[in-house]
């Protein structure tokens, strides 16, 4: 019988939840076949069957919160199929050493959150079975977890996944999965450490959409990607942040730490909510790179199957609400992070140019900064260069 | 014709409630009272007056009965009637006079007439106007029920407004109906020295209570002098100048009883006062009652109704409680009604005070459960008070220890029990209640021992 533990999850990644179980119980499975879906605040991690054999127990359900290392379930190799094609024992992959004890999964939590409204029983009843009232649906008058509340969900066997909309119902409730948990964590981490400011300026599209336009049709076809006007601005960005290093630079206690590099998050919408893969040394990079690598991370984003590289040592970041069709906004910093970008929806506008007015396709730009290193002249420059270079994508090519 | 974002019909304690709390949501409010005062039955003819005299009598007989072991000599005690009722009399026109203020304070108009709720939400008040209403609330409250056979006079067959007004103290008090109102005013009058009698229908009084507690309280009255004759039916009866005869039957034998003044305290009905239902096609369930949903809405459109008149427990608390929801909802709030909370206490004494389920409601329900006992008699502060009958008792769901009900007999009961209806309100254990400190030497001691009770660890017993 081997142990299906949870695997490491990554640097400073405890726990996960089980987003989905592949096989079911008493199914027979290969070596490699993916047996169950877990979910961390960022990535989606696919734990594989570590030997071929029959799942014969499920310990973990779906939408429990799981620890590295804690057992989701066994599998009995013994019960393999025993067909010609079974594989050799020894050609299994790297898989969770099976000798190592499993971590009572009560022990961890001591802990009772002190936000969540709980009546003594509860906590004490909690506390002895190592739930976490803030995992517990409270019931009491305005949501206090009550001890019955606690022997409940410790005896569910799996949380409801939908919550049943009956039309008496005026509002459900429903707990948030790690990964949101983990977002609204460093939204907030974001908004209270640093000193937030956003600044504005427009940009006038005009001429990058020209050479998008005359370009686009000879670069899917010679190089099979699509030229958006996302690398122009991924360029136009590693070009201003070398021109003003603070912006790429990170606080570190009382130190700054200046990057000599640039990895470019770009925010992404998935299924799972917001992500920020960023695209390596971005600023070595040709345009072209830049849109191979943008298309490449944003369909692994949607296919949630973004690696913890992907995720990890962006040094500034890009955000396009305008594909939503935001007209403004403050994007909020990208903790560490001194500073983001957003653009939005490109709108025709009339403008006054040379004094006439002319209608013109424009872009509201935003930079949030952290003004404890970022000074607001740097900030509002550092928007200005994007603006020229965008403007006028030639200069571009002279830096 | 004036406009009033809510007009709520009648002054009870459901109604003027509403009113209050309809006006401290800013809301322009109008009350309807045809009473002279305002307070409807519970502050005029119910609970206020009743608990007045209560209290009267329980003073007298304790200086009678009880002053001597506590090693106070009283000589010559004497029931001064008179001075009890007028005691009475001022008791109720503080309260009344209590709203008045109220209402002056919060702008409310007292609209000092009978209503009429017209089709469109009109309200016409005799003798005094006719509000275009936004919101109506209708607090109509309830009225006695009457033996067709043996109609109310208030002079020798009474209702609660009778009752609490007799002149002399009854030689005989026949009292029809062992429920609340019937054992708390055949309490009144026993203490003060008249043959009580109470004739009870089904085979227990207090029907529907816990079993524990009605053979306790059952014990305790019967001890006390109250003769109580249950599964008794009254078949006829008649009226002399002064005497009233009352024919009863039980197991088919039949038996004539005489007194001077009878009480008939067989339930109350709907009151539906200036409401025609039918006319406005008001939905109405079995009993007359109006029928409405958790936000106290009726069938009508914007037009609310709580209290008795939409029956229920008949229950001043509850009609207040109906009032502030109805309010908060016209105002626009989420509100609504959830009655699993709801206390009720009998005042006799000891008190008999409850929330949630008896035991045989929680047994027919199927769901397993554990019961904690735990007798005043071990708790040292009942010994002091020399105030030993009686018990507190929960039911606890067996799995989860969620609290499904607590009954408490003994004094101070009505008291004792608020600390339990506040951990319903959580959904508390008995683990919650058994686990608070509780301060010592007190009777509500015997509310945490009663709580240990249902894990099986109680401390003094």
């Amino acid at each position: 019988m081997i142990s299906i533990k949870v695997p490491p999850l990554g640097e400073s990644i405890v726990e996960a939840t089980v987003s989905r179980w592949v096989k079911k119980q008493g199914e027979a499975v290969a070596s490699g076949d993916t047996l169950v879906e877990l979910e961390t605040d960022k990535i989606t991690v696919e734990v594989p069957a570590p030997k071929a054999g029959v799942i014969s127990s499920i310990s973990a359900a779906e939408g429990d919160v799981v620890k590295v290392d804690q057992v989701l379930g066994e599998l009995d190799e013994a019960a393999a199929a025993p067909t010609a094609s079974a594989p050799a024992p020894a050609a299994g992959p790297p898989a969770p050493q099976p000798a190592a004890p499993p971590a009572p999964a009560a022990a961890a939590p001591s802990l009772q959150p002190a936000d969540v409204k709980s009546s003594p029983a509860a906590r004490r009843v909690a506390a002895d079975s190592g739930i976490s009232v803030a995992d517990v649906t409270g019931t009491g008058r305005g949501g206090v977890v009550s001890k019955p509340d606690v022997i409940e969900h410790a005896s569910k066997p799996a949380p409801a996944p939908a919550v049943a909309r009956d039309g008496a119902q005026r509002e459900t409730r429903e707990k948030m999965t790690t990964r949101r948990r983990r977002i609204a964590e460093n939204l907030l981490q974001s908004q209270h450490s640093t000193a937030h400011l956003t600044t504005f300026n427009e940009v006038d599209m005009t001429r990058v959409n020209e050479l998008r336009e005359k370009m686009k049709e000879k670069v899917e076809k010679e190089h099979s990607v699509k030229l958006t006007f996302m690398p122009f601005f991924v360029k136009a960005a590693c070009m201003a942040l070398e021109q003003y290093p603070m912006v790429n630079a990170q606080i570190d206690g009382d130190s700054i730490i200046y990057k000599h590099y640039v990895n470019m998050g770009i925010a992404v919408a998935s299924d799972a909510g917001l992500v920020v893969p960023n695209i390596k040394d971005a600023h070595a990079k040709g345009m072209l790179d830049v849109s191979r690598d943008i298309a490449a991370v944003a369909k692994r984003a949607r296919e949630g199957k973004l690696t913890m590289d992907d995720l990890t040592g962006g040094t500034f970041t890009i955000t396009n609400g305008g594909v939503f069709g935001s007209l403004v906004s403050t994007p909020i910093i990208n903790y560490p992070q001194v500073a983001i970008l957003g653009l939005h929806k490109t709108q025709d506008r009339p403008v006054a140019i040379d004094g006439k007015v002319e209608i013109r396709p424009m872009m509201y730009v935003a930079l949030s900064y952290d003004h404890r290193i970022v000074d607001g002249q740097q900030a509002v420059l550092f928007l200005v260069r994007i603006k020229e270079l965008i403007e006028d994508p030639a200069a571009m090519l002279i830096s | 014709m004036k406009n009033a974002d809510v007009v709520v019909i009648g002054g009870g304690p459901g109604g003027y409630v509403a009113a209050i709390r309809a006006a401290q949501l800013g809301l322009s409010t109008v009350c309807v009272e045809m009473d002279k005062t305002l307070g409807g039955t519970c502050v005029n003819v119910g609970c206020i007056p009743s608990k007045a005299l209560l209290t009267s009598s329980e003073h007298y007989e304790w200086a009678r009965l009880h002053s001597a072991e506590h090693g106070v000599k009283i000589d010559g005690v004497s029931a001064d009637l008179p001075t009890m009722m007028k005691r009475k009399d001022t008791v109720v026109g503080q309260n009344t006079k209590g709203i008045e203020f109220l209402f002056k304070k919060n702008k409310i108009e007292w609209a000092k007439g009978r209503g009429t709720l017209k089709p469109g939400n009109v309200v016409e008040v005799e003798g005094v106007d006719s509000y275009q209403a936004k919101n109506v609330i209708i607090a109509t409250g309830s009225v006695p029920i009457e033996l067709p056979f043996l109609k109310f006079d208030e002079e020798r067959v009474l209702s609660n407004i009778g009752a609490l007004k007799i002149p002399e103290v009854p030689k005989h008090l026949i009292v029809i109906g062992g429920g609340v109102i019937g054992l708390e005013l055949g309490s009144v009058w026993r203490r003060l020295g008249a043959k009580v009698t109470v004739v009870e229908l089904f085979p227990t009084i207090l029907p529907g209570n816990d079993e524990e507690v009605i053979k306790e309280a059952d014990r305790i009255f019967r001890k006390q002098g109250l003769e109580i004759r249950v599964g008794t039916k009254v078949v006829g009866a008649s009226r002399g100048d002064s005497v009233v005869k009352i024919e009863v039957e039980k197991d088919g034998a039949k038996e004539t009883l005489e007194a001077d003044y009878v009480l008939v305290s067989v339930g109350r009905k709907p009151s539906l006062t200036g409401i025609d239902a039918q006319a406005l096609g008001l939905s109405l369930g079995k009993r007359g009652e109006i029928t409405v949903d958790a936000e106290m809405r009726t069938n009508l459109p914007n037009v609310f109704a709580i209290g008795d008149a939409v029956g229920g427990k008949l229950l001043a608390h509850k009609a207040e409680e109906e009032g502030v929801i109805a309010a908060e909802v016209i105002a626009g709030h989420h509100a609504h009604m959830d009655y699993k909370s709801m206390p009720s206490v009998v005042y006799t004494w000891p008190e008999i005070a409850t929330v949630g389920l008896a035991e045989h409601e929680v047994k027919a329900s199927g769901r397993e459960y554990k019961v904690g006992k735990f007798p005043f008699s071990a708790n040292g502060r009942a010994r002091t008070m020399a105030e030993t009958s009686g018990f507190v008792k929960f039911i606890a769901d067996a799995k989860t220890d969620e609290l499904l009900g607590c009954h408490i007999i003994g004094a101070n009961a009505s008291d004792l029990i608020q600390e339990v209806v506040l951990a319903f309100e959580y959904r508390g254990s008995s683990e919650d209640i058994g686990i608070t400190v509780h301060s010592h030497p007190t009777l509500s001691e015997s509310v945490k021992e009663a709580a240990l009770g249902v894990l099986g660890r109680s401390l003094h017993i």
